[in-house]
């Protein structure tokens, strides 16, 4: 450790912390519906999708409506993508020419992309054409990232509204979101990542003669493209195997960084979008407050950890000042290596700019309880604010039980049904994170996926379930995953991850609307002081703490006690 | 339901069609027309040429076997630095194998003359398998190796490596490094120029 990695640290949460309000500005005019600066540019290609979709842009959609409406576009979504994979060998752009991807492979594909997960059991530059790239993944990366920011706006109007049957409608939604925000400032971010050495071309490879003279066969593609909306979109497929730690994908230091603010941007928005939405930035404050107290802790442990490295290989020689370089890029370092585990991890992300297998047990425990949270520290755009907002609805219950009072929050009574309904959204995190993990750890198609022996291999299949569940889609990428057995399971993991969250999280919205405004009163818990935000992060620890402490201790816990006592696997 | 569903369908279809054309084929041709034309360099790999010879690309490690030529970090990509299957090693901490490769390449780096704790970075694998760099003091571990193969004196060597150093940006986004393609580059130029 040391002080710049310290300041480094503090430097990009505050950048964080500033980036939320004009961020949030900005979607607030989307979520609102108002013109913005780039309306006289694009407004005639969203009148023009509206007009070749038949729809009316101001007509509102109950919650079911809206539930509809997103489904069957994700699942539309799901079956073109499927269907470029199995054909990327007869169409186009294929000039490496790749073979068709086998079927469990592109089952498990289209899923994660669609649901904003991007797990890849694939190296994408020895498997996926040009065009799958572009036309599939990137285009699902921005359509997924508006999905879930449009599910956001959803909920948030729940609250802000009153007595209202509607929620806003999905379509215009997911159109204005992607025309006035996703688009265009990926590209800018992508002529950002040119400049800075980022390849964007249509060639396949190219073929060197080392200084040494040796053959070195480079391997090339439109990634800038991509790579920008892979970021801002918390998204997090790598165009490379190697993902952001290629130096294609990530060749500075400043690129670093910009990557992983680009991860937090919308996210930290959304939360100052929601506070002013319900009248008070106050509100919007306090939940930003609270993900950040759980970001600064978890970037605390995973450098500390990594900074630490591994007395094993120390005992062998190894420099201890340098830490755990395993895995990791010169260029990054530990401390810049750690932070992005944190933030990828924090936020649905999933982009890697080092093997989080390849961290300590400790280092890489950090990453695997975020996402085991619920990805609600700043969380994948969209799906972190809802995904929070739930939690505040359980927090809000919990505190009306101890004053006795019935549970208000933003000016909305929390009642059975919400409280029923955020606790059925929750539940299914653990449910299947912990139920795929079980029958892959007794299975012997589930125990032939681990690399690792011991401690290290149970976390390597509870890592890569954790992941798809929670949509994040990085790995503990020893584990073999292109195999019938993991593609599949993994990809009904990750449908129900997504969707099975967001149907009772909009069945929320639609009865929140219809509420009437509950005017705070002396007996109201106030959901803006340091009181409320201790409570909201109480509450997430203890209860996404103690449904995975058992698995933890069986995984990174045992294995840090391996690793301390010398134990080899 | 039902009607909800139909009336679901066209929007999903029109919106699904053009968002393809657009973000799939309008977006990365526009940001691939721009990049062509403003950063060709950069946009086309930061290829080095020698004449006709591709040598590489500066971004991209490449494997040097020879004790004349400072070397780069174990790779897991393929066989090694393949640039077209960039990997990590992906081996756990309390993996054996990996403490065996990493006890195997002390070992290499001892009897290479390297003295004192091993810069962690000669004996780890990166991330990509492609790391470009190695620390300032992994490189300068590896002086008197080169300094004895090519007849160099080692201060000239140092020197090198030191004026190669890259810092990282504001002093704390990332780690000092060396590009050790290009400072092996920079070396046959001085070899070149120096009495043998």
């Amino acid at each position: 450790m040391n002080v710049q990695g310290w300041l480094l640290i503090l430097l990009f949460t505050a950048l964080v912390a500033a980036l939320a309000r004009p961020m949030g500005a900005w979607l607030f005019a989307l979520y609102a519906g108002r013109r913005t600066p780039l309306h006289p540019v694009l407004g005639p290609l969203e009148r023009l999708l509206y007009t070749a979709g038949g729809i009316d842009p101001a007509r509102e959609q109950s919650w079911r409506g809206y539930a509809v409406a997103m489904l069957m576009f994700n699942l539309a979504g799901i079956l073109l993508l499927y269907a470029l994979l199995r054909l990327q060998d007869v169409l186009p752009l294929n000039p490496q020419g790749f073979d068709a991807v086998p079927g469990h492979l592109a089952f498990a594909t289209a899923i994660s992309f669609v649901t904003n997960t991007n797990w890849q059991s694939y190296g994408g530059e020895t498997t996926m054409s040009h065009l799958v790239q572009m036309l599939g993944f990137t285009v699902q990366n921005f359509l997924s990232a508006a999905t879930g920011i449009a599910l956001a706006f959803a909920l948030v109007r729940g609250f802000a509204r009153r007595e209202a049957t509607g929620i806003g409608n999905y379509w215009a939604d997911l159109t204005r979101i992607t025309l006035y925000l996703l688009l265009p400032a990926s590209l800018a971010y992508a002529i950002f990542l040119m400049a800075s050495g980022v390849p964007q071309t249509l060639a396949g490879s190219v073929t060197a003669t080392t200084v040494e003279g040796a053959s070195q066969t480079i391997a090339l593609g439109p990634v800038a493209s991509q790579l920008a909306i892979k970021m801002f979109g918390t998204n997090g497929g790598g165009f490379f195997n190697a993902n952001s730690a290629h130096p294609f994908e990530n060749p500075t230091d400043l690129v670093n960084f910009v990557q992983m603010l680009s991860i937090f941007a919308t996210g930290a928005g959304l939360t100052w979008m929601f506070g002013k939405a319900v009248g008070n930035t106050r509100q919007g404050w306090a939940i930003l407050a609270a993900m950040l107290v759980l970001f600064i802790a978890g970037t605390t442990v995973t450098y500390r950890a990594e900074a630490a490295g591994n007395p094993i290989h120390q005992a062998l020689g190894v420099d201890a000042a340098d830490g755990n370089m395993e895995g990791k890029e010169t260029r990054f370092g530990i401390a810049a290596s750690a932070l992005f585990a944190v933030v990828t991890t924090a936020a649905s992300c999933g982009a890697v700019n080092a093997m989080h297998g390849s961290f300590t047990p400790i280092g890489g425990m950090i990453p695997l309880l975020n996402m085991q949270l619920g990805e609600i520290i700043i969380g994948g755009v969209g799906a972190g604010l809802y995904g929070i907002l739930l939690f505040a609805i359980l927090a809000v219950f919990v505190a009306g039980l101890m004053v006795g009072r019935s549970p208000e929050y933003v000016g909305k009574k929390i009642e059975a049904r919400e409280v029923k309904l955020a606790v059925l959204a929750i539940t299914i995190l653990p449910l299947m994170i912990l139920g795929c993990t079980a029958i892959a750890s007794v299975t012997g198609a589930g125990l032939a996926g681990p690399l690792a022996k011991g401690p290290h291999g149970f976390s390597e299949i509870l890592y890569a379930f954790t992941s798809a569940v929670a949509n994040n889609g990085s790995a503990f990428a020893g584990l073999t995953a292109n195999t019938r057995f993991y593609d599949a399971l993994l990809g009904v993991a990750m449908f129900a991850g997504r969707f099975f969250v967001i149907l009772p999280m909009l069945a929320i919205a639609g009865s929140l609307a219809a509420k009437r405004f509950t005017p705070p009163s002396a007996g109201s818990f106030p959901t803006t002081g340091p009181l409320w935000v201790a409570m909201l992060v109480g509450l997430i620890l203890i209860l996404g703490g103690l449904t995975f402490l058992p698995a933890l201790a069986l995984g990174p816990g045992a294995g840090q006690a391996a690793m301390i006592s010398g134990q080899l696997y | 339901m039902g009607s909800e569903l139909r009336s679901a369908l066209r929007p999903a279809l029109a919106l699904l069609l053009l968002f393809t054309l657009l973000l799939g084929l309008g977006y990365p041709l526009l940001t691939l027309a721009i990049g062509q034309a403003l950063f060709p360099r950069q946009a086309n790999g930061s290829l080095i040429r020698d004449g006709e010879r591709l040598v590489g690309s500066e971004l991209v490690g490449q494997a040097f076997t020879s004790p004349a030529y400072f070397h780069p970090r174990p790779s897991a990509a393929g066989q090694g630095y393949d640039a077209a299957a960039s990997s990590g090693s992906n081996l756990g901490p309390t993996s054996r194998a990996l403490a065996d490769r990493i006890r195997a390449d002390v070992a290499a780096q001892r009897s290479a003359g390297v003295r004192g704790a091993v810069p962690a970075d000669l004996v780890t694998a990166s991330g990509s398998g492609l790391d470009p760099d190695v620390s300032p003091a992994a490189a300068l571990a590896q002086v008197p190796r080169v300094a004895a193969a090519r007849g160099l004196p080692e201060a000239l060597l140092r020197a090198m490596v030191e004026r190669s150093v890259r810092q990282p940006t504001l002093g704390l986004l990332g780690a000092p490094r060396v590009n050790i393609l290009l400072l092996n580059r920079q070396l046959d130029g001085v070899t070149a120029q120096s009495p043998r």
